[in-house]
């Protein structure tokens, strides 16, 4: 009897060797310079936003990317979770302007952004995002870090802002396009958008190139998975639990068992 | 099946119901009473774990459905709404997403075994069949579902896959536009594959309905692959099988909660986080991990008429497992040859497996050629002639005897 525990073992074996190692290589392209992986606090079992860090990213986000990249899938509410009182939520939307209406006399109207609206976007769409950036167009970022996941998500934003420099003299960079050791190709439409102190933080941190992009770069990975502390609060809750139960059926199934054997 | 008087039961709510309709006799039957043979290993749990992804499935599937919208302007959307806004919408999402995954892992795993084991020989061919119907139903649904969140891999598998019918002659190009509802993968399209997806799990426990019932005609099979000869040789379904499905279905459990929980977006390919755009194709489209051995066989034959047939052929194929295979003996145990055979079989798959999630260029269109070869070649030569040549070892008297007498014996080696 033996015979019967390899073979059910090696079959398990085969099947997850296939779902978990085979299955996901797939996405792997070709890539630039390598990326390098961050300290990020939100990796592993128990990791968490730094929720500091996230409010420093939303202002980084709010006062240089928002200029060109819209964020539609958050609403001016989701603040709340970074820590912003509702009072400040109301201002930092009412700052901006949207388009409502028609009212009772059929006539559209624009008025302040409350906090149930959704991030107001830079562009009114796509075709005049594209012709305010030489023809490319800069993508929504609320799901950039689930997008880019195969380029290695957090990291791979991180390794794009700070990867701007000179090209080498052999590159021929097109007039008009930036050089950036990540970027596939290595010749981006968007210019380095982040330098040495160009925004004051408000809890007063220096604004430096790798702190505002490592800020950003968290702030963009929880917009593209804000359920992500949750998830993993319940989810170790339910292993235990699995566990215990395990404990308890094995026990169960063994007092059963030991009537046959 | 034994021969006793249904039994009474004492509270007299359920004895009302059941002298009319026994629905309880019946559950009792075919549930606590179902004689199992005694040696089945922990292979004969995955048919209860499928039936409950499959209850799983439907549960989630109907909280999903009624906060997703059909349509192609507003289905990405919908499904970023129940990933933020709705009530544990996220949960409700990865369990459906990842579960389609671990509802595959089961069903192959239950597949193979039906075959190490010899299940689908004779007196359970139809058994059999109707277990391949339902494979082909799954693969219906998960392909349906995965249009559903409107990604650009919802829209270009959807593209692909719908483009394969125009290779049949003369009819095809109108049964492409018949399948879309236009001239492109548009709304229409969207829409009948939500109806679709939808309705085909329904189907699907239909099917399951009649595969159990089918079961229960002449019992189950087990690792011994001999008959039941007497009542020595069972044990009754509850609490025997019950616990010891129990344990295995905890371990399934813990390990699709890990993915759920920890590695949600493992199984998903990143570019299905970008809404569908008709003006630009990805890199490489392709399908997810379960189709992935047929998508091989389809893109290692040449002419694409005749790569849809080995595409469709190599499910179609396991249906005539029962009447290809003419050995009597069931389990591989006592088959000596196609015990290896069929290992190299599974090896083979998961290699198809893998060069389907290649990129269509050398060396992997010769690899994945050699694979497709040995793929038909094992249903069609070896199986068929292994049961004529082979010679297998002896079989047990009988269920109990090796068992009672291992037990008893001191422990040899
Ligand atoms: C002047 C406009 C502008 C600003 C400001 C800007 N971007 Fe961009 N961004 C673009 C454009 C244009 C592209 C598309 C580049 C291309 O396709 O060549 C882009 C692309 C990107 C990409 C996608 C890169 C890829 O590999 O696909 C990311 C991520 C990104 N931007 C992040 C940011 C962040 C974070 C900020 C704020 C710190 C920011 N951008 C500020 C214009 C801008
Ligand atoms: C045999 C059982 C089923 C299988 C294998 C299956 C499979 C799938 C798959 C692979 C997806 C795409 C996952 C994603 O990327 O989001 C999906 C989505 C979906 N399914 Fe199912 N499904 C099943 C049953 C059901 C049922 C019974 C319903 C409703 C009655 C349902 C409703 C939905 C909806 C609304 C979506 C889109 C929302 C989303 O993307 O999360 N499913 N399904």
């Amino acid at each position: 009897m033996m015979k019967r525990k390899p073979l059910f073992l090696y079959s398990l074996l085969c099947s997850l060797l296939w779902a978990c190692v085979l299955a996901p290589s797939l996405s792997l392209a070709a890539e630039q310079a390598t990326v390098a992986k961050q300290p990020w606090s939100f990796r592993g079992i128990f990791g968490s936003f730094d929720k500091a860090s996230l409010r420093r990213g939303y202002e980084v986000y709010d006062q240089v990317c928002a200029s060109c990249h819209s964020l539609r899938f958050l609403h001016y509410r989701d603040l709340e979770t970074l820590g912003y009182s509702r009072a400040q939520i109301a201002a930092l939307a009412a700052r901006l302007e949207v388009e409502d209406g028609p009212n009772d006399e059929g006539e559209m109207f624009s008025r302040a952004a409350l906090p149930s609206d959704r991030f107001v976007a830079p562009f009114a769409n796509d075709e005049a995002a594209r012709t305010a950036n030489l023809g490319a167009l800069p993508p929504d970022l609320s799901l950039i870090v689930a997008q880019l996941a195969g380029k290695g998500g957090a990291d791979f934003i991180y390794a794009l802002l700070t990867g701007y420099s000179e090209p080498p003299e052999s590159f021929e960079l097109t007039p008009g396009l930036s050089y950036n050791k990540v970027f596939k190709g290595n010749a981006i439409a968007m210019p380095a958008p982040l330098f040495e102190d160009m925004i004051a933080y408000s809890d007063g941190e220096k604004a430096s190139v790798e702190r505002m992009a490592r800020d950003v770069a968290q702030f963009l990975a929880w917009a593209s998975d804000p359920s992500l502390e949750q998830r993993k609060r319940i989810g170790l809750r339910v292993v235990i639990f699995l566990t215990l139960f395990f404990v308890v059926a094995f026990l169960y199934k063994r007092r059963v068992w030991a009537r046959v054997r | 099946m034994s021969k006793n008087p249904p039994p009474l039961f004492r509270n007299p709510v359920v004895r009302w119901l059941d002298e009319r309709l026994p629905l309880f006799s019946m559950l009792r039957k075919e549930y606590i009473d179902y004689p199992t043979p005694r040696n089945v290993n922990y292979f004969w749990s995955f048919g209860a774990i499928a039936t409950l992804m499959l209850l799983l499935m439907i549960a989630t599937g109907l909280m999903l459905a009624m906060q997703y919208t059909p349509h192609v302007d507003m289905a990405f959307s919908s499904v970023q709404r129940i990933m933020r806004d709705v009530n544990y919408g996220w949960l409700l999402r990865t369990i459906h997403m990842n579960g389609a995954s671990m509802f595959f892992f089961a069903v192959y795993i239950h597949l193979y075994r039906g075959m190490y084991y010899g299940s689908y020989k004779k007196p359970r061919e139809l058994l059999w069949i109707l277990g391949v119907l339902i494979f082909l139903l799954m693969m219906a649904t998960a392909f349906t579902g995965y249009v559903l969140p409107w990604g650009q891999m919802s829209y270009w598998a959807a593209t692909v896959i719908t483009n394969l019918f125009s290779a049949i002659p003369w009819i095809g190009e109108d049964i492409v536009q018949f399948l879309w509802g236009g001239f492109s993968v548009d709304n229409p399209t969207l829409n009948r594959f939500f109806v679709l997806h939808f309705l085909l799990p329904f189907v699907i426990v239909a099917v399951v309905v009649l595969h159990v019932a089918a079961l229960h005609v002449p019992g189950s099979n087990n690792p011994d692959g001999i008959e039941v000869k007497s009542k020595r040789d069972t044990l009754p379904f509850h609490p025997y099988i019950t616990s010891k499905d129990s344990l295995a279905l905890i371990v399934f459990g813990i390990g699709y909660a890990v993915i759920v929980f920890y590695a949600p977006n493992y199984l998903n390919h990143p570019d299905n986080a970008i809404p569908a755009n008709p003006l630009s194709t990805p890199e490489h489209i392709v399908p997810e991990w379960y189709f992935l051995p047929f998508y091989a066989i389809l893109r290692a034959i040449p002419n694409k008429l005749l790569g849809v047939i080995a595409l469709f052929g190599g499910v179609a194929i396991l249906f005539f497992l029962p009447f290809l295979d003419r050995s009597k003996v069931r389990s591989c145990r006592y088959r000596p040859l196609y015990r290896w055979f069929l290992w190299l079989f599974v090896v083979d798959a998961v290699f198809l497996g893998w060069l389907g999630s290649k990129p269509a260029e050398e060396p992997y269109i010769l690899w994945a050629r050699l694979a497709t070869a040995y793929y038909f070649g094992f249903f069609l030569v070896i199986t068929p002639v292994l049961g004529i040549v082979e010679r297998p070892r002896p079989l047990p008297v009988s269920i109990s005897e090796p068992v009672l007498k291992t037990a008893s014996r001191p422990r040899a080696s």
